[in-house]
């Protein structure tokens, strides 16, 4: 029965999502009530697949009984324990914050947001390549209809570029899985590794062309400088509850550059070693410095916080181009702390615009704002910029610390400095320069409650870092082993037996 | 054969690649489709290319890899659905815009022109 659960966070939100289809009535609360419990339900399944992932075992879980290079696999090791908890964490608030009217803005919001969470943990359990695909497109086109969310000129714009950009994405991973097929004979992720470390390929060329065309489509979904034109748009447009489950799609395409890295890109004598990391590197500076500098630029509150995400993208990068353990311990903690702090800001984003009535989030003069609104804006942009004590600062410092390059330590402080005078600039403009005579609107529990949720989850994060960074520790040395994973796949006595 | 399979999937992918690059979005719809096929095309040779041969392995004494016409399968289903959507978005941009520009520029041009 335990080793079920590891596929529940792909089949609780598919049946949720898929009973939430049936429910055409004008009443919302029992859509609201059914999702609430999936999403919910979410956590205490994360909590246990958490727990049989800290022992260090990977577990494996072969769909319909086939063995593993031939049949689909999904596979569970901290890494994946990890972004599955992550993913639970953030969907509950953000449900919660949607629940709150954002909801209603268009039809099928729960449907979808189920199946959005379904692909995403879906792509964090899969051990194949094709497999990833399939669900990278699961939660594409739930995307997709939940960036319209909310309908209007905007967004009808910054969709269509985002869709458009992510069908090529998905035509080049084809183009990529193609290749890799061709040059190992296999798409499991393991059987990969394996015919890679033994060196068996059948040609070095076109192992490299694929490894390449695979990074291009994992930074387009991470959005890596040259690709990552389309994030601010598509963010700032999209609907406050949306933009925060968005911050979790950035790191799919990093999870899964991390997952294939020990396998393919970071195998000794391999013909993809040494190919991309200086590319990726000199991206990942310049993400940061683009990024800065975009959000030094942003005329709205959102667009803002879509360019943090780009900014915490280019550091991760970093740290998974270094392939040591030091530095994945810090980017996976930091990784962690940027998901949770960049959706409470879009959450805070959304509450601040309603608000403001239609001045929206515009940095522009506007009607007063409530003084707790203004609390949990400086706390966010304390733990976004990274000041001391919080989770921000732990999680840059560890970056610093593991990553002793002098042009990387430039980049990441000169941007926080320019993110602290953004913060300054849009905090003065939306918070102290309000017009006279205007009446205080009212907060309600409902608005602060979620986003508040995220901020203590923060708080834990900056309380708990020691044990956090030995967790991380040990989830980026299992990372590492790929010898390890490559037992726990392919060896038949390693694989739990799943009755029939 | 060889020859014949990489010119199409070839001129496939560079009609595809042009038409994306078009300004009005029924284009690139349809370079996105074309481009569809190739990716097709191109999945059906990654298992090697073998004529008059089952896809099962062990009936005869020649077989073809059955892998890649299963990928190619999921591949087609997906890419359908796909463009669908896109066409469906195609036509509510349309609607939204009142123009088939990707970026809908002819209205903000007007608006801007009305301001002024």
């Amino acid at each position: 029965m335990n080793s079920h659960l590891i596929i529940a966070p792909i089949l609780l939100p598919l049946f949720a999502g898929l009973l939430l289809l049936f429910d055409r009535q004008e009443r919302v609360w029992p859509r609201r009530l059914l999702g609430l419990l999936g999403s919910f339900l979410l956590l205490p399944v994360a909590l246990l697949l958490w727990q049989q992932a800290a022992s260090g075992d990977i577990s494996v879980y072969q769909l319909g009984n086939w063995q593993a290079p031939f049949g689909i696999v999904l596979v569970l090791d901290q890494l994946s324990a990890l972004m599955l908890l992550v993913t639970a964490a953030l969907a509950l608030p953000v449900y919660l914050h949607a629940c709150g009217g954002d909801d209603q803005l268009g039809a099928n919001f729960h449907a979808l947001f189920m199946f959005q969470l379904m692909g995403i943990n879906g792509a964090f359990l899969s051990g194949d390549l094709f497999n990833l695909f399939v669900f990278f497109e699961v939660l594409l086109i739930a995307s997709y209809a939940l960036l319209m969310h909310g309908q209007g000129p905007e967004r009808a714009k910054a969709g269509l570029h985002y869709v458009i950009l992510n069908l090529i994405g998905s035509s080049l991973f084809l183009f990529a899985l193609g290749l890799l097929y061709a040059a190992t004979g296999t798409l499991n992720m393991a059987d990969v590794g394996r015919v890679i470390r033994a060196g068996e390929g059948a040609a070095p060329l076109l192992l490299q062309v694929s490894g390449a065309l695979l990074v291009m489509v994992f930074a387009l979904k991470a959005a890596v400088l040259p690709l990552s034109f389309w994030l601010p748009g598509a963010y700032s447009a999209a609907t406050a509850p949306v933009a925060a489950l968005f911050a979790i799609m950035t790191k799919v395409g990093l999870y899964a550059l991390w997952r294939l890295w020990p396998l393919m890109y970071g195998v000794d004598g391999s013909p993809l070693q040494g190919l991309l990391e200086p590319w990726l590197a000199g991206l990942a500076l310049a993400t940061i410095a683009f990024a800065a500098l975009g959000a030094l630029a942003a005329k709205r509150l959102a667009a803002l916080a879509a360019w943090l995400v780009l900014v915490s993208v280019g550091s991760l990068m970093l740290a998974l181009t270094q392939a040591t353990t030091v530095a994945w311990a810090a980017g996976l903690y930091y990784l962690i702390h940027s998901t949770w702090a960049a959706a409470a800001l879009f959450l805070l984003v959304g509450v601040i615009s309603h608000h403001r009535g239609s001045h929206t989030d515009q940095l522009q003069q506007g009607p007063p704002l409530p003084a707790l609104l203004g609390l949990l804006f400086i706390a966010l942009a304390m733990l976004l910029v990274g000041l001391p004590p919080w989770s921000g600062f732990i999680g840059k410092l560890l970056l610093l610390q593991a990553i002793p390059m002098a042009t990387f330590w430039l980049v990441l402080l000169l941007s926080s400095l320019l993110l602290l005078v953004t913060f300054s600039r849009a905090g003065s403009t939306v918070f102290w320069r309000h017009q006279l005579g205007d009446k205080l609107t009212r907060l309600t529990f409902q608005q602060v409650a979620p986003l508040s949720m995220l901020l203590l989850l923060c708080l834990a994060l900056t309380v708990l870092a020691a044990p956090l960074l030995d967790i991380t520790t040990a989830i980026a040395s299992q990372l590492g082993d790929a010898q390890g994973y490559l037992d726990a796949v392919l060896g038949g006595s390693a694989a739990i037996e799943v009755k029939p | 054969m060889e020859i014949l399979l990489a010119i199409m999937i070839a001129s496939l992918t560079s009609c595809g690649v042009y038409l994306i690059l078009r300004v009005r979005t029924f284009p690139v719809v349809v370079g996105l489709t074309l481009l569809s096929y190739a990716v097709n095309l191109f999945l059906f040779s990654m298992g090697r290319l073998t004529l008059d041969a089952p896809a099962v392995i062990g009936a005869g004494i020649d077989s073809t890899d059955p892998l890649p016409q299963a990928l190619v399968l999921t591949a087609i289903v997906i890419g359908f659905a796909m463009t669908a959507f896109l066409m469906a978005l195609a036509l509510r941009a349309w609607g939204e815009f009142g123009n088939d520009h990707v970026d809908g520029t002819d209205i903000i041009a007007n608006q801007e022109s009305d301001q002024g």
